[in-house]
C-alpha cells in the first residue's frame, strides 16, 4: 500500500493520541477508586462502609435474650407491640457491656405522657388521658405497671398497685 | 518475540485495560447478607400514627443527625371542611417532642411521618454529577460522603425534601434506611422505636413478607405518584390532602 509522501505527520499525530490515551489510563488508574463501577456509577465500597457503621439501638431481640421475664410480661399485655428501647432509649452499649453501662430508669411522668396525653389530633381509638385530671401529677407507675399497663393485669407480681383513678377517657 | 515499536504502542492500551479488569477482581460480599436478595421499602400506616415523635428522636440518636436537621420527621395535618386542598400542616422541630394538644375539635387531624422514599427511579441519584449518590442493589438510596462535593443538586432534585447539606461535613446527608442495621438483620431505628407499629420495614423481594398481602387488601398510596419516582415509602390510609 503506497501512502502519500506527506503522510508522516498523520502518524506522528496518531502517536501523540496514543500517548495521551495511555497517560489518561495511568491517571485514571490512580484517581478512580478500585470499587468504582462495581455495581454502577459509584464507589461500590461505600455500601460496605455505610453498612459497617455502629448500631446504637440493640433491638428488642437482643434485650429479650437476657430480660425474658420482662419480655413475657410485656408481650402478654397491652404494650406487646412497644419495643424495649422505645421507652428505655438506645442501649446497644449496655447489651455489649451489661456490667458497666447501667441504663437509667425512665421517668414515667414524662414518658407515658408523650404518647398518652389526650389530644383531638390523635386517632380516636388510641388510649389517651388528660394527665392533670387523671393522675394529679403522680408518676404513672404509682398505679400502672408500664410493661403491662392495664391495672390488675400484672399477674406476675400479683400487685394491684392502686385504685382506678377518675378522669380517664379510655 | 520481536515487537516493533508500533505494535507495542498498539498493544499497550489493550494490556492496560486488561490490567484494570484484573485489579477489579470479584466483589467482596458481607457474610450472610446477599444484596441481590432484598428490595427494601417502608410501610407507613397513617391511622396508627399518634405523633409522639419517637421515630424522630430514635433516628437522630442512631444516626447522629445534627440538631435542626431531619432524616425523618412527622407532620400534622389539619383539614377543615372548606379547605380540603389547603390543609394546615405543622411540624414543630420535626415533631421530635410531639405536637401541641388539640382540644375537642370537629375538624380532621392526622399525622404523616415523612422520610426518604428510597425511590427506585430516584431524581436525586440521577442529578449527581460525580456518582456520590446511588441506589444500592437492595434498593436503598445512599450517599458516599467521601465522594460528595456538596453541590446540593440532589437536595434540590428530591421532590420530598428528604435531603440536606450536613452543617459540619458540608456534604449531602439523608436517611440510609438504617443500612447498617438492616444488613445485620435488625430493623430500622424508627421502626424499632415506633410504639404503635405505624412504621414497618418491608422487603419486596421476600415472598413471605406480609407487605404483599397488605398491598393487595389496603388503600396504599405513595407520595407524588405523578413524579414517577418509583417511591417505596407506602402510605396506608393517606388522605388526599397530603402533599
Amino acid at each position: 500500500m503506497k501512502l502519500s509522501k506527506d503522510s508522516g505527520h498523520l502518524f506522528r499525530f496518531l502517536g501523540l493520541f496514543v500517548i495521551a490515551f495511555l497517560i489518561f489510563l495511568v491517571v485514571r488508574h490512580f484517581v478512580v477508586p478500585k470499587s468504582f463501577g462495581e455495581y454502577g456509577h459509584y464507589r461500590g465500597a461505600a455500601i460496605d462502609e455505610i453498612a459497617a457503621l455502629p448500631v446504637k439501638f440493640a433491638g428488642h431481640q437482643t434485650c429479650e435474650a437476657c430480660h425474658s421475664d420482662i419480655a413475657d410480661t410485656k408481650n402478654g399485655g397491652k404494650h406487646a407491640h412497644v419495643n424495649c428501647e422505645a421507652c428505655h432509649g438506645a442501649l446497644a452499649d449496655h447489651a455489649s457491656d451489661p456490667a458497666s453501662v447501667i441504663p437509667m430508669l425512665p421517668d414515667t411522668t414524662v414518658l407515658c405522657a408523650r404518647c398518652h396525653t389526650a389530644s383531638a389530633a390523635k386517632p380516636a381509638g388510641f388510649p389517651q388521658v388528660k394527665i392533670d385530671e387523671h393522675s394529679g401529677g403522680l408518676p404513672c407507675k404509682t398505679c400502672h405497671n408500664p410493661h403491662t399497663p392495664v391495672i390488675g393485669s400484672d399477674k406476675a407480681s400479683g400487685a394491684v398497685l392502686g385504685a382506678k383513678t377518675a378522669g380517664g377517657t379510655k | 518475540m520481536n515487537l516493533s515499536r508500533r505494535h507495542f504502542l498498539v498493544l499497550l492500551p489493550a494490556a492496560a485495560i486488561g490490567y484494570e479488569y484484573a485489579l477489579a477482581g470479584t466483589p467482596a460480599t458481607a457474610p450472610n447478607y446477599n444484596k441481590s436478595d432484598h428490595w427494601w421499602g417502608m410501610l407507613i400506616d397513617i391511622p396508627k400514627c399518634i405523633g409522639c415523635g419517637n421515630c424522630v428522636r430514635a433516628c437522630q440518636t442512631e444516626n447522629n443527625v445534627p440538631e435542626g436537621f431531619f432524616r425523618t420527621w412527622v407532620e400534622r395535618y389539619h383539614v377543615d371542611d372548606w379547605h380540603l386542598e389547603r390543609p394546615e400542616v405543622i411540624s414543630p422541630d420535626g415533631g421530635k417532642e410531639g405536637f401541641p394538644v388539640v382540644e375537642a375539635d370537629a375538624d380532621k387531624y392526622f399525622f404523616v411521618p415523612k422520610m426518604c422514599n428510597h425511590c427506585s427511579d430516584s431524581p436525586c441519584t440521577q442529578v449527581c454529577p460525580v456518582g456520590a449518590t446511588f441506589i444500592t442493589p437492595d434498593g436503598v438510596v445512599l450517599v458516599d460522603q467521601t465522594y460528595c462535593l456538596g453541590c446540593a443538586y440532589c437536595v434540590q432534585a428530591c421532590p420530598y425534601g428528604c435531603r440536606y447539606i450536613h452543617p459540619e461535613k458540608k456534604v449531602a446527608d439523608k436517611c440510609t434506611l438504617c443500612y447498617h442495621r438492616i444488613t445485620k438483620g435488625l430493623t430500622t431505628a424508627c421502626v424499632e422505636n415506633c410504639p404503635t407499629g405505624a412504621r414497618q420495614l418491608v422487603d419486596l423481594k421476600d415472598p413471605k413478607d406480609p407487605i404483599h398481602e397488605f398491598l393487595k387488601t389496603h388503600n396504599v398510596q405513595v407520595l407524588k405518584p405523578q413524579m414517577a419516582t418509583g417511591a417505596k415509602a407506602f402510605y396506608n390510609g393517606m388522605d388526599g390532602s397530603v402533599r
